[in-house]
């Protein structure tokens, strides 16, 4: 769904109002989420995750969703998995080095920051975590966010 | 930048010395002393052979050792398969040049990573080079599986973590920390333009010591970049070589700028050529040009001469172009650089044929 990708990209902001207060929901869903047991939460949860995130971003499900930080553009559909892109092979029209029929995905991230503010694509993504692949990113956030604010 | 308080000596090249780097400095190795110090730098790219054979690759570090601060070994660039850096950087360090490891994200993942990065600096290698890599597509084998693992900036911050805290990103300790000057790489000739100043402002968070660029055909576009660069202070922290390198013909300029990805030519450079009588002496006249304007560029600390199989070349331009003025090697004029070459290639040969002389009786098994 490239369309509905770029069209996402373009709304960045207003996309990225709406994560942040549905991340907020999340969290405070935590105690809920650990009566129930997050592992069986997970692939419930994991599928809606999933099917909602395919559609509007073409989500590649890495477990760890840095979209706020890349303008709503998944860095996973970087053929590089480039976390802190673009890379320098970006084509004179902003194409894609190894997809030329697709733009590059920083290059829109560029974009979808330019709506959302430069501070969050100026941070820099640490190394992904593989083990994570096919996990819910909503319970991660949801278990780190509720423990970190226990711990406080 | 400021100088370290204790200077290494004047021909340090970075082999294994042990013992933490002097005051300031991040390795024992050459080239960051003499980035350190405030001199223009030279780095040049050695063309990886396609054989087992140690001598092609000494031969080939021969013609550029006498102009350059260090050898960039590099790891199948373009995604074509060649003696690997890790390889080449062993023998080079063997004869005491100083070579920069390039690692690629495309072919190795976390473990090979760290694990390869030890190995070079227990051999000696003071500086390394960090790329995410070209796709596997455009080189001669495209049905390799891409590992992209880490991409440069997590590489970066591992690797700096390794050297700083003496811990792997698993948390597990180092006896020994590697000593090594980070590098990455940058492409301000490519879009989003302005987005490339940042670009480089995350490597130097992520721990890049000094960054060496793709080809530079386009000054009008690096001085765009630079004063971005310089107002935001960028130059201050890390050390910034522009690549430069001849083209063999209009023919070859054609053919890169349509298939190595990355590489920004313009249309006026290859009609330059195609006006020329002998294009391939225009080609290194430009390039000398090249890095004279470069030089006059504020928050430039060097250049990096990548002339692919023209490596016969890097020593005329490197002279010609000035680049080494005020060093001692200039000094010695381009005749005197050549006879240094050949005295070089002189012991290259006599070792080479010492060599084989030795491992004849050894085939004979009684
Ligand atoms: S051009 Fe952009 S999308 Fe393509 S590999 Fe490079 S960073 Fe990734």
């Amino acid at each position: 769904m490239y369309a509905v990708r770029k069209w996402s990209v373009t709304h960045a902001r207003g996309l990225n109002r709406f994560y942040t207060l549905f991340e907020k929901a999340v969290v405070g869903f935590a105690p809920l989420f650990r009566a129930i047991g997050y592992d069986r939460l997970e692939r419930p949860v994991a599928a809606v995750e999933h099917g909602e995130k395919s559609l509007l971003i073409d989500c590649q499900m890495c477990g760890q969703c840095a979209l706020s930080s890349t303008g709503m553009s998944c860095p996973m559909n970087c053929p590089k998995s480039i976390r802190n892109g673009p890379c320098g092979g970006v084509r004179p029209n902003g194409m894609c080095e190894v997809k030329p029929e697709m733009r590059c995905v920083w290059v829109e991230a560029w974009r979808g920051a330019g709506t959302m503010g430069e501070a969050p694509i100026m941070e820099v993504q640490p190394a992904i975590d593989q083990s994570l692949k096919g996990r819910s990113s909503w319970l991660k956030v949801a278990r780190e966010k509720s423990a970190a604010g226990e711990a406080e | 930048m400021s100088a370290a308080a204790t200077p290494p000596p004047e021909d340090l090249f970075g082999y294994a010395i042990p013992g933490p780097p002097p005051a300031g400095y991040r390795s024992h190795g050459r080239l960051e002393h003499v980035l350190r110090t405030g001199r223009f730098a030279v780095t040049a790219e050695l063309n990886p052979p396609d054989s087992a054979d140690p001598w092609e690759v000494y031969e080939r570090a021969a013609v550029l050792s006498e102009v350059v601060d260090a050898i960039n070994a590099t790891d199948a660039s373009g995604a074509n398969v060649h003696m690997s850096s890790v390889g080449i950087c062993a023998l080079l360090t063997r004869d005491d040049l100083a070579p920069v490891l390039q690692v690629s994200c495309r072919d190795r993942n976390r473990i090979a990573i760290q694990g390869d990065v030890l190995g070079a600096a227990a051999m000696g290698v003071a500086n390394v080079l960090c790329l995410s890599g070209d796709s596997v597509g455009v080189g001669d084998q495209p049905e390799a599986k891409p590992v992209f693992d880490f991409d440069c900036m997590s590489a970066l911050e591992t690797l700096r973590m390794m050297r700083d805290e003496a811990k792997f990103l698993s948390g597990r300790k180092l006896t020994e920390a590697p000593k090594i000057f980070l590098g990455a790489a940058i492409n301000p000739f490519v879009p989003p333009y302005d987005f490339r100043p940042r670009r480089l402002a995350k490597k130097i968070a992520a721990g890049a010591d000094f960054v060496q660029s793709n080809y530079c055909f386009d000054i009008d576009i690096l001085r765009e970049y630079m004063k971005r660069v310089v107002d935001m202070g960028l130059h201050e922290t890390c050390f910034i070589l522009i690549g430069v390198g001849p083209l063999a013909s209009p023919k070859a300029g054609r053919w890169i700028r349509a298939n190595v990805p990355g590489v920004h030519i313009p249309d006026a450079v290859i009609e330059r050529l195609e006006a020329a009588e002998k294009p391939k002496n225009e080609s290194k006249k430009m390039t000398v040009e090249f890095i004279q304007q470069i030089r006059e560029i504020e928050g430039i600390h060097g250049v990096h001469v990548m002339a692919y199989r023209q490596e016969e070349m890097v020593a005329d331009i490197v002279i010609e172009s000035g680049a080494l003025d005020g060093r001692k090697k200039a000094q010695i004029g381009i005749a005197g650089l050549r006879a240094q070459q050949e005295r070089r290639m002189e012991s290259i040969r006599k070792r080479r044929a010492a060599a084989e002389a030795q491992a004849k009786p050894s085939t004979k098994v009684d």
